[in-house]
């Protein structure tokens, strides 16, 4: 089952990592089934999946963060018994966590530290880290001050803190935890030299994603989890996403989304330099303008904390403008002067907010409650001055079948989906209403496979249906794939439109970095 | 001179009203840098002082007056720790449960033991903590504007008001410049990568909450043995409470809060020497209204008229690995 290479053929290297049947359960849900795992010394091994396969659990247990219910770790070809970080440290793992793990209020210097301070005054200890850290940054070209503080960094930066807490332990094994989520592709891509740079110095990377094109291009082996089981181990360069995708789901999917050209018509959505601040009084949106056609739609792209989320909300009313104007079908509804979430719904508006659970729905509500959410005061859901549960009962049931919600039943709790089965369900109750524009933020965060290719058929299915679609999210393939005009937001500021015919990562990334768009595209033509 | 020893006397009354807010705004910090809100102080307080009288009485001895306190308000602090860290209760309830408990409590047993109503019997002078009359003090009295200063203001309080002073610096250093400060300030921020170090977040927060017993035991031993002579039926009155506002006032930080609870201690003198004094063009001085200036100076500020006060990021919530 498991293939042999490099180093490993000979038979004399152990390799860096070995798990036996690894197993552990969080009461009904098990997390992890019999994993067995050989990640040779020296080499970028990835672990794909889809969210919720177990990967981080699996990582977690090797970073002493839970124990397994069963099953050795094996390190160096030694038995390990981890049970905490410190034992994981101890032989030589460290990772860095998909939320970083840092003290936004420290210096760089005493995040790395921090553990491992060298006497209980510091002062003895940090003179001779600050010189260590200097080392390590040469050795890999990190360029870090030692002495900035955290909170003011890049999240780009932050990432190489955490590394750097892990090389300074003296980690011979690295295990990141997707950790391009928050980069822009040109900071992915700084982070894949720094990983190749610690291959070559015979560290060991484990990079856990569900990005397959992450895997194609930076790693040596692979190995697929699915539903808490180890599915497949294969050479990267002896397979293919398609083959990849299909070991993960478990069934062929389309990973290019199939869509027929636009065919935009009247405007629906015009907005004119839109102003938005943030409660602190922080302008969050700088003078945006641009439309959206009936029968189109418009992605925005950008590094999460751009001002996306802001406008999005302003758009769906949960925000007021602080300058400038937004019309729909020519009437005035800028955000604020009498013009709330509820007139925007009245006036048909669909939102489906970026965050699941803090906006879109109450976990603790039936699935019922939780799809009428927002359009309570229908007359059809009412019965005299009571709200008419049979009506609503066949409305969710309805919508159940319409989006493949499973379990379809309207009276469980809204906690016990899956992540994919809620978001199908705040979809449906917003695109059953047949909006006139519908504003979508994040559709497939946190979202399996699966389900983000029926989300995706939703949405262009809008579309084509004459509707007008806004989409806001931070993933660059699904801007592409499902977008026919790409907004790219930096810093609050709408910096360009491209085409998605002309669209392409680099140009978006380096104008997701705040290059001006004839320039990036001059950097793509030299390219 | 009289303004001249007027100002003495006023400062003079500061240092003493200001030392058991010191001590226990100091005692909020160490627990709050660590992520417990530590309500409790009042209650604390309170216990310590109780705790503190009652051994005095019976031992004749401030000291070991102060160790019962200090032991008082450790067992106290394992309390909340242990409602608020070990089983992830809500940190206000259990602050607020112990500071209710407290009055009841000493009230009660102070009854059952002494029969005198709630208070405990007057300790005599060898059951308090006396005055230090620094060396030459005496002799430099009559030299101008340096002597009264030495002789007056400087010397002759009780050891504890020297204590509040030295540990100030003290816990900044502990704070600032120990592995055990960055580790403190660390669980207060974020106790996940604390956790991730190898370090225990559990018992680094338990160590914090011990080192805030041991502070505001000896503030509750201020009270009852040395600034007063007993204890008396909530004799705190609320001293917990502007402890914790001073150290809010202070943005959590140790320097700031001692100049806080200079200043609110600073208030309470001016407002006893102000009773029943007449201002021309203001009339009675109004003493409540300048009682109430440290709630109504901490309520402007946690607005954000004087600059941020920015609580440490984990305050109040307690440490849940994630799934």
């Amino acid at each position: 089952m498991h293939q042999m290479h490099g180093a490993g053929e000979t038979g004399a290297v152990q390799p860096a990592i070995e798990l036996r049947g690894i197993d552990k359960r969080f009461g009904a849900v098990h997390a992890n089934k019999e994993i067995d795992l050989k990640v040779d010394k020296g080499t970028i091994h990835g672990i794909v999946g889809e969210n919720g396969a177990g990967k981080s659990t699996l990582m977690s247990i090797l970073y002493g963060f839970y124990q397994a219910d069963a099953g050795t770790i094996h390190v160096d070809g030694k038995l390990c018994d981890i049970r905490g970080s410190e034992d994981a440290i101890a032989v030589g793992i460290g990772m860095v966590h998909q939320h970083f793990m840092l003290v936004e209020t420290f210096s760089v210097l005493e995040n790395v530290i921090l553990g491992v301070e060298g006497g209980a005054v510091l002062r003895e200890g940090v003179d001779k880290a600050r010189e260590e850290l200097k080392r390590l940054e040469r050795e890999y070209s990190l360029n870090i001050d030692p002495d900035a503080t955290v909170g003011d960094l890049s999240v780009g930066l932050q990432q190489r803190v955490e590394i750097l807490k892990a090389l300074y332990r003296g980690a011979e094994i690295l295990i990141l935890d997707e950790p391009t989520g928050v980069l822009t592709p040109q900071e992915a891509d700084h982070l894949f030299r720094i990983l190749d740079t610690l291959k070559e110095q015979g560290k060991t990377v484990v990079l856990i994603t569900h990005k397959l094109r992450e895997i194609m291009a930076a790693t040596d082996n692979v190995s697929v989890m699915r539903q808490g089981a180890m599915v497949a181990h294969r050479k990267t360069a002896e397979t293919s996403p398609e083959e990849l995708s299909e070991l993960m789901v478990g069934r062929k999917v389309l990973l290019r989304l199939e869509k027929g050209e636009a065919n935009p018509a009247a405007t629906v959505l015009n907005v004119e330099n839109l102003c938005v601040d943030n409660a602190q009084g922080v302008r969050k949106v700088k003078n945006a303008t641009f439309n959206v056609r009936a029968g189109e739609i418009v992605g925005i792209a950008g590094v999460s904390g751009n001002g996306q989320s802001e406008l999005l909300e302003a758009l769906g009313g949960i925000r007021s403008a602080s300058e400038g104007k937004v019309e729909l079908n020519g009437q005035d509804v800028t955000p604020g002067k009498g013009v709330d979430a509820a007139e925007l719904r009245r006036r048909g508006v669909a939102h489906v907010p970026e965050d699941r659970h803090r906006m879109a729905m109450v976990t603790a509500f039936s699935a019922k409650e939780a799809a009428i959410l927002g359009y309570e005061d229908d007359p059809a859901y009412q019965k005299g001055v009571l709200l008419d549960w049979n009506a609503i009962s066949a409305a969710t049931a309805n919508m159940m079948s319409e989006f493949d919600v499973r379990p379809d039943n309207p009276d469980l709790k809204a906690a016990n989906f899956s992540g994919g089965n809620q978001q199908k369900l705040v979809l449906a109750r917003e695109i059953m209403r047949d909006p006139e524009l519908l504003l979508v933020g994040q559709p497939t965060r946190g979202v399996d496979i699966g389900a983000i290719e029926f989300i995706h058929k939703r949405i262009v299915a809008m579309r084509d249906a004459g509707k007008a679609v806004l989409l806001v999210s931070v993933e660059l393939d699904e801007i592409m794939s499902l977008a026919d005009r790409i907004l790219v937001m930096c810093d609050g500021a709408i910096i360009g439109e491209v085409a998605a015919s002309e669209a392409n990562e680099r140009v978006l990334g380096l104008m997701m970095a705040g290059v001006d768009p004839n320039e990036a595209k001059a950097a793509e033509g030299q390219a | 001179m009289d303004t001249f020893q007027l100002i003495i006397l006023l400062l003079d009354a500061t240092l003493r009203t200001s030392t058991p807010l010191i001590l226990a705004a100091l005692a909020g910090m160490f627990s709050e840098r660590s992520g417990t809100i530590n309500l409790a102080l009042e209650g604390m307080m309170l216990g310590g002082a109780f705790s503190a009288a009652a051994v005095a009485f019976y031992v004749g001895s401030p000291w070991v007056g102060l160790l019962a306190a200090i032991a008082t308000t450790i067992a106290l602090s394992l309390l909340h720790g242990f409602a608020c860290i070990t089983h992830k209760g809500n940190q206000v309830v259990s602050g607020m449960a112990i500071n209710i408990l407290m009055s009841g409590l000493t009230a009660l047993v102070g009854i059952a033991l002494f029969a005198q109503g709630g208070k405990t019997p007057a300790l005599d002078k060898g059951s308090r903590f006396q005055p230090i009359t620094f060396p030459g003090a005496d002799a430099v009295k009559d030299v101008p504007v340096v002597g009264p200063i030495y002789s007056e203001l400087l010397s002759g309080h009780n050891i504890l008001v020297y204590v509040a002073f030295i540990a100030a610096p003290a816990a900044w250093w502990v704070m600032y410049r120990t592995r055990f400060g960055l580790r403190l300030r660390a669980v207060g921020e974020n106790p996940g990568a604390v956790d991730t170090a190898g370090i225990g977040v559990v018992a680094m927060r338990y160590r914090a909450v011990i080192c805030s017993g041991v502070l505001v035991g000896m503030s509750g031993a201020y009270l009852s043995t040395a600034q007063g002579a007993s204890f008396l039926q909530d004799m705190t009155a609320g001293k917990g409470y502007i402890a914790l506002a001073a150290m809010v006032f202070g943005k959590w930080r140790p320097f700031p809060a001692l100049a806080a609870c200079l200043l609110f201690g600073f208030l309470d003198a001016a407002a006893t020497r102000l009773q029943g004094v007449v201002l021309p063009g203001i009339g009675e001085v109004p003493v409540q209204l300048v009682q109430a200036l440290p709630y109504i100076l901490t309520v402007i500020l946690l607005a954000g008229f004087i600059g941020r006060a920015i609580p440490p990021k984990a305050l109040g919530r307690a440490y849940v690995k994630e799934r």
